[in-house]
């Protein structure tokens, strides 16, 4: 029967092995894969001020990026895509709650260089590999 | 309780309890929003409300822990906490960091990066403050006379969760780098070192109420946190799918997070072989129940229901929609809330000297908020289900799809009325034991004449 230093050494032996393989794929990724499936050369200014808005109004309370966030409203991951600049900035830069079916957003009025930065973050969020997220429709309604 | 300074851990649970309630408040906000009646949009938009329940949680959680850390240490160590009034002062300024983030919260000034929403000045005074928390903790244990595998396990969680809040502080300009850091902090946390914390307060309560050897309890909890690391850390890897990151992640995340169960169902098996092993029959039955309930709600709702949704050809569906919902709220409250009330239901008697043992309001809470609990996971389940197919399988709109949906959420709150009543019930039985009393010290002792 299993004595109590044997339950020891397999609590620190699993522990160390676990740790060190993953410790050694989170290098992998980010040296090797991250660079390339997010297109990091398209990250200019533009991007990473609209990434830091996104965060200083936590987008992410509500929307999902990446299906990461709060599900009630809209994924964005492929909104530029879905929706286009003309769309996203006006739901951006409107000064009452942008409502669609009811469901109210809060009014930023963000102004058009702010909207401007959002949308580039958004672009760029769209063109990341995602190894194929969000799933294509497959079923006829 | 043995030694006075462990009366601290009675503010630690009445501050965890009220920011409990809390909580709950603000999730009631959000189930009528999602039922189409958001009439505080203008006040609590839907982002403060989700901030607020998911970070109260996290800091009522964090306050229960503590909470149990200091009573168990003494017992663990058999010496009276060092730096008392520091631990007074730890509580205090943990709770004002938690109200100005709070507040902050309603004005529109947080990092907005789900779980992690504290802005980076606040986070520097949570780390100071953690780390006087452990100061008191670790230098206890040093100066104790005794160093048990439980104290020394449930020490380890405290620190390596400190350790981990550290990565979620590192700015990056890349959103799939903010993301893989922050799950080395959400899900290391919840699926690594909680659980090492959660299973030294089992460990703790089973010695206390079965009677079972200490050596026996002690050795399978090194098998079951030997588990949760084997299989969590690499498991992290779920959170990777579908981030921008390669994938491999698809394979090692899906292997190891199928094996994450195994821990919790090791933790059920345990304390169950446990309770039927030991000789003794604690008097405290509410404590044995909750403490029980926990062991089997976690494989539930952190085990079983978080294995549906984890292999990669479900999560590709299920990512990023309600179905998460489902599993998050089982499995924090069969995990680590039920732990906290587990250590409240057995530290209460002990702290206050009033023994109130089988009550029908105990009796209660237990049932309510747990059958509750489990009509809100299944109302979250059916509109995740029907949200998954609707809106990833067939391509109808957002927007359409949560039209369809708002149903379920009456369900939701229905059952969550039932949640909170229990809760409600639970916080009336604490206020009934009254204030920690120094004739209490010692009085366990009598106890074993009893049974």
């Amino acid at each position: 029967m299993l004595s109590k230093s044997q339950a020891r050494t397999f609590f620190l032996g699993g522990t160390a092995v676990t740790f060190a393989i993953f410790l050694g794929l989170s290098w992998n990724s980010l040296v090797n894969e991250v660079p390339a499936q997010t297109n990091a050369h398209l990250l200019n200014a533009e991007v990473v001020r609209g990434k830091a808005l996104w965060e200083k109004n936590n987008c992410m309370g509500c929307h999902t990026i990446f299906g990461e966030g709060a599900y009630y409203a809209p994924e964005l991951t492929k909104v530029y895509e879905r929706r286009g600049e003309g769309y996203i900035k006006a739901a951006l830069m409107s000064k009452v709650p942008w409502a669609p079916r009811g469901r109210k957003m809060v009014a930023y009025g963000f102004s058009e260089e702010q909207a401007n930065d959002l949308v580039a973050f958004l672009k760029w969020a769209g063109e990341v590999d995602l190894n194929g997220f969000p799933p294509k429709p497959d079923v006829k309604r | 309780m043995k030694y006075e300074s462990q009366k601290v851990a009675y503010w630690f649970f009445a501050a965890a309890i009220l920011l409990l309630s809390l909580q709950i408040t603000y999730g009631f906000i959000m189930g009528f929003a999602r039922m189409g009646y958001d009439g505080l949009h203008e006040f609590i938009p839907f982002n403060t409300a989700r901030a607020t329940h998911t970070n109260l949680l996290v800091v009522w959680i964090l306050l229960g822990f503590m909470g149990a850390a200091y009573y168990i240490i003494p017992e663990e160590a058999q010496r009276e906490l060092v730096a008392v009034k520091l631990a007074y002062a730890q509580l205090i300024s943990f709770l004002l960091v938690g109200v100005v983030a709070i507040i902050g919260y309603h004005l529109n000034y947080w990092e907005g990066r789900k779980f992690l929403e504290i802005p980076r000045p606040l986070d520097w005074l949570v780390v100071v403050n953690v780390l006087t928390f452990l100061g008191i903790i670790l230098t206890t244990l040093y100066k104790g006379k005794t160093r048990t595998t439980t104290a020394m396990v449930l020490a380890m969680g405290l620190l390596f969760a400190a350790l981990l809040y550290l990565p979620g502080m590192i700015w990056f300009d890349n959103q799939t780098m903010d993301s893989f850091f922050r799950w080395w902090v959400v899900h290391l946390w919840v699926e690594g070192v909680w659980e090492l914390i959660m299973g030294g307060i089992l460990a703790f309560l089973l010695i206390k109420l079965t009677g079972v050897d200490r050596e026996v309890i002690e050795k399978w909890l090194y098998v079951i946190v030997g588990l949760t690391f084997l299989s969590g850390v690499l498991g992290t890897g779920h959170h990777y799918y579908y981030i921008g990151v390669g994938k491999i992640w698809l394979i090692v995340g899906g292997i190891f997070s199928m094996l994450e169960p195994l821990a919790f169902l090791a933790m059920a098996l345990f304390a169950v072989a446990m309770y039927r092993k030991g000789e003794k029959r604690h008097p405290n039955k509410l404590a044995l129940y909750w403490t029980l309930g926990t062991a089997i709600m976690a494989f539930t709702g952190a085990g079983l229901l978080g294995m549906a949704h984890t292999l990669p050809q479900v999560n590709m569906y299920t990512h990023g929609t309600l179905v998460t919902a489902m599993h998050g709220h089982l499995a924090f409250w069969g995990a680590y809330g039920m732990i906290v009330f587990s250590f409240i239901t057995f530290a209460m008697p002990n702290l206050t000297g009033r023994r109130l043992y089988d009550t029908v309001n105990g009796q209660l809470a237990f049932w309510l908020s747990n059958i509750g609990m489990i009509g809100m996971t299944m109302a979250f389940g059916v509109a995740g289900v029907a949200q998954v197919y609707l809106e990833r399988k067939t391509g109808l709109e957002f927007g359409a799809v949560q039209q369809e949906l708002e149903v379920h959420f009456f369900v939701l709150v229905l059952t969550a009325t039932m949640f909170a009543t229990g809760i409600i019930l639970y916080i009336i039985e604490f206020f009934r034991y009254g204030s920690p009393q120094d004739e209490a010290i010692g009085m366990e002792e009598d106890l074993k004449t009893i049974y």
